[in-house]
């Protein structure tokens, strides 16, 4: 299960609304061993592309050492389909490279976003319950 | 003095478990040669036929080492050697 903030679902939708129609991506760093994504980090899509995504290479390496600096990990990875629905795509699943990390997918095809979370290991990915909370508790 | 090489997460199975491991080399190609020695099966996840995986990012200190000379960027001792999985996916 995914417990996440309403304030950081709000920031990916945003994020993922703003870059519509190309594909948004991003993180949310928590602090390691905690599992609660903390600090919000909007990526650049370097392909900027509405079919793919893929982090620029310098950004990611910046971004991670400063994780690595915070003792944080990728809690959450996100991003966003804008054409179809938020399910995890062939490509998503040989990419998936984090086996810690949440793999949040935003769908900006529809009147309303959707907003749902998987885990990606080893090519099989398995859908999780998202809890949106007001506060941590 | 060696070249510390920094392993992502998912790689860290070659390295029993550790963050960072030290190799040798004075080109990139070198030193995955000698990651591979130590550390069997690592070169695969990060060299093909064609060269470094489309997939893998690796950095020399502060550059990706694309901007550079790929495989046969000279490294010297003291520098850092960064491999980092690319993040990306897509619609398809």
């Amino acid at each position: 299960m995914l417990t996440i903030s309403r304030e950081l679902v709000d920031k990916v939708v945003a994020h993922a609304r703003a870059d519509h129609p190309d594909e948004a991506c991003g993180v949310i760093a928590g602090p390691v061993g905690s599992d609660r994504p903390e600090r919000f980090v909007q990526m650049e899509n370097a392909e900027r592309s509405p079919t793919f995504y893929r982090f620029d290479s310098l950004e990611q390496l910046r971004v991670w050492r400063e994780m690595d600096d915070r003792d944080e990990v990728p809690v959450v990875i996100y991003h966003s389909h804008t054409a179809t629905e938020a399910y995890p795509s062939r490509t998503d699943i040989s990419y998936a490279s984090e086996p810690d990390a949440h793999y949040v997918l935003v769908s900006t095809a529809f009147d309303e976003p959707q907003f749902r979370s998987f885990r990606i290991l080893d090519g099989v990915v398995t859908e999780e319950e998202v809890k949106i909370v007001e506060v941590y508790g | 003095m060696a070249i510390e090489v920094r392993i992502p997460t998912i790689l860290r199975n070659y390295t029993d478990g550790a963050k960072a491991v030290n190799a040798t080399g004075a080109t990139l190609e070198e030193l995955i040669g000698d990651l591979e020695a130590r550390h069997p099966g690592l070169r695969d996840r990060l060299v093909d036929a064609a060269g470094l995986r489309r997939f893998v990012n690796v950095y020399l200190n502060d550059e990706d080492v694309r901007f550079l000379g790929g495989l046969g960027t000279p490294v010297s001792d003291g520098d850092t050697v960064t491999v980092l999985p690319a993040v990306a996916g897509g619609a398809r």
